[in-house]
């Protein structure tokens, strides 16, 4: 696909599901016997985009990033220190009690370990019927019923509700997240990091599954991950992270193809390409270090410490998060629109 | 639709049992039937549990009489040995007694146990003072772990000021060393009160409460961050339901564990308050309180052995029980000693 095609494509008015603006979130470091703060670790530090209804919008970047905080965040799962989420009309960041509660018959979320996602002491019935339970929405025998179907949708046998999760595999688990997730019939689905935990051969299922769901029930997700080739895979749009921060967003093949920011460089240049021939001759960007602290993080642009191209301006003033080309956004002061 | 999955491989059917209480549940269930240490700990607590009950029919008192009181045989000063035969006030014999004993002895009940200074018949005291210890080991651990498991559960669940007031709280508490602690509130308590149980029961029970707050504070703060416990959230579980389904069945066993150690050692230190003079006053079915009879013999313990023997064996068995049980349901719900055993 060429960049004209894509540019078209996202030139044409689509309706916007999800919009986030500024969003951060940092947590307190008190110290301390009276527990005083004494910083903050700037875990999501600003983060804008925009989710399109029914496309998969992915998030990576390394671990520590703040990937998982961010779709935390958004969700409400953690109280967001600013922005402002718009959830289909209603500003996620600022519902309270049971308006929040009702929200959440519309986005729901996946987790990423599903050793860890799935209370071990309730079983299937009880966990996938629970959403349904707490909202009201059916009696005891019609629950059972939409569990049933649930089970079916995400490909297990409606038999195995009475069974408890430790009797399911890893891929299993991760079905049985996902048809809780569906209960409700939410229209967003933030995937964090929902096939990292999982073996190679079903991470394909699993993804698989999320696609066939998607083009069913017309859903949207935030897929967070930091397997870029599955990203690929599987979403639409991509935004890129480093510590805190978007760095570049914009259309799979555009991102792939032509990435613009020095970050997206080295780590598309990581991902092996199944061909000896062009491995051979992959030229690879070995980012040097660590990721900084998010509780300190480094003057000007967050990047300088590690990036290959940066020069004076780069550790003066921190870069705009621009429009640079239709559709596609970057933070760096070599890029400019 | 992929169907690979659809087939659980390897795993065996589960049994109704297990259905029924849930996996960890019947794990924990298994452990004990199939653990020797806690068949022990079972066995004799089950020995303690029978005497308590049929403590009527092996010791029985006078129609109306306190069954509490100790029946004394005089008031002589000097000990009698076991086998020494009733001479006054004799309480009714037991009709079990015409079945293990020979045709000439059916109407002569003896001391089986021997008698303590003062003629207190030790056999009454050690068999009605296991009703005692139950119920002062059962009664303190419940009140004290009820107490702790609400403030630690208000601690872990609220944060902030609350938890910051009440953990300060159990610090000072913790800060007196324990025995020490419960003997001077127990004194403090007796002119109060009256002599008897109560005082150093409240005594244990107020400071009893600590270790339990503490240990279920850290456990829900754990089970807390957990995904499930976000994915409830996130499915809009509402706040109490969360507490109560998700995090305390996840949180709570660690707790249960230290209440079954506990009955043990709050019996061994109800025992000792007893024996010190601040517990059940002189004459009552209560181990340590017989013990204390010892007091004034201690260089003639090799003649008058058996008013330290046989309360002293019922008080390390029954202590001995608890920990065993409480060991057993550690090792069998730490998931690391897994497979060891």
């Amino acid at each position: 696909m060429t960049i004209e095609n894509t540019t078209m494509e996202t030139s044409t008015p689509r309706e916007i599901v999800l919009q986030v603006n500024n969003l951060k979130k940092y947590f307190p470091i008190k110290r301390g016997v009276f527990q005083t703060k004494v910083g903050d670790v700037k875990a999501v530090d600003g983060v804008s985009f925009e989710v399109f209804k029914g496309e998969t919008l992915g998030l990576v970047g390394e671990s520590g990033c703040g990937k998982t905080t961010t779709g935390r965040t958004i969700i409400r799962l953690y109280e967001p220190t600013a922005g402002h989420v718009d959830f289909m009309g209603a500003d996620m960041a600022q519902l309270r009690g049971e308006e929040l509660r009702n929200i959440r018959k519309r986005m729901q979320m996946i987790f990423q370990d599903p050793y860890a996602s799935l209370n071990p002491r309730m079983s299937v019935l009880k966990i996938v019927g629970e959403p349904l339970e707490v909202f009201h929405v059916a009696n005891r025998e019609e629950r059972k019923e939409r569990v049933a179907e649930l089970l079916e949708m995400v490909g297990l046998n409606p038999d195995f509700m009475r069974r408890y999760p430790h009797e399911f595999s890893g891929g299993q688990r991760q079905r049985i997240g996902l048809a809780r997730a569906l209960a409700l019939n939410p229209e967003m689905i933030i995937c964090d990091e929902p096939i990292s935990a999982l073996d190679v051969s079903i991470q394909a299922q699993v993804v698989n599954l999320l696609e066939e769901l998607q083009d069913k029930l017309g859903l949207t997700y935030i897929f967070i991950a930091h397997d870029l080739s599955m990203v690929r895979h599987i979403s639409d749009r991509v935004a890129v992270m480093y510590l805190g921060k978007i760095v570049e967003l914009t259309t799979r093949e555009e991102l792939y193809q032509h990435p613009l920011h020095p970050y997206t460089e080295a780590l598309l240049s990581a991902v092996p390409v199944p061909d000896p021939v062009v491995e051979e001759q992959r030229k690879r960007i070995l980012l040097e270090g660590d990721l900084p602290s998010p509780a300190n993080p480094p003057h000007g642009c967050n990047f300088n410490t590690r990036c290959p191209k940066a020069f004076e301006l780069c550790f003066q003033e921190e870069p705009e998060y621009l429009e640079v080309k239709p559709g596609h956004f970057c933070a760096c002061h070599l890029v400019k629109p | 639709m992929a169907v690979a999955e659809t087939q659980i491989e390897k795993r065996k059917e589960i049994g109704w049992l297990e259905r029924w209480l849930g996996h960890d549940t019947y794990r924990t269930v298994k452990g004990m039937a199939t653990n020797p240490i806690s068949v022990i700990g079972l066995v004799l607590l089950a020995f303690f549990i029978l005497v308590a009950l049929l403590a009527p029919v092996l010791a029985p008192v006078q129609p109306g009489g306190d069954p509490y009181r100790i029946p004394r045989d005089g008031y002589g000063s000097v000990p009698e040995p076991p086998g020494t035969p009733w001479e006054s006030r004799q309480p009714p014999i037991p009709f079990w007694w015409s079945w293990v004993m020979p045709e000439e002895y059916h109407d002569q009940w003896i001391h089986i146990m021997g008698t303590a200074s003062g003629q207190w018949d030790i056999y009454y005291g050690v068999v009605w003072g296991t009703r005692t210890a139950l119920e002062v080991g059962l009664q303190i651990t419940f009140v004290g772990a009820l107490v702790g498991v609400t403030l630690g559960a208000i601690s872990a669940y609220y944060g902030g000021a609350v938890d910051m007031v009440i953990m300060r709280i159990a610090d000072i508490f913790l800060a007196f060393p324990f025995t020490l602690a419960a003997m001077t509130l127990s004194a403090v308590l007796t002119p109060v009160l009256g002599k008897g149980l109560v005082p150093p029961k409240i005594a244990l029970m107020a400071f009893g409460w600590t270790g339990f707050a503490r240990l279920l504070r850290s456990d829900i703060l754990s089970v807390r961050e957990r995904e499930y416990v976000l994915a409830a959230r996130v499915v809009g579980v509402k706040d109490a339901r969360i507490l109560f389904r998700h995090i305390l069945p996840n949180a709570i066993f660690p707790t249960l564990v230290l209440g079954s150690m506990r009955i043990g050692s709050y019996v061994i230190t109800f025992a000792a308050l007893s024996f010190l003079g601040i517990g059940a006053e002189v004459g009552y079915a209560d181990w340590g309180q017989l013990l204390s009879f010892a007091r004034a013999w201690m260089t003639n313990l090799g003649t008058y052995w058996y008013i330290v023997i046989y309360p002293g064996v019922a008080l390390v068995l029954f202590v001995l029980a608890w920990n065993l049980v409480g060991d057993a349901l550690r090792d069998v719900l730490d998931p690391r000693l897994q497979g060891s055993r």
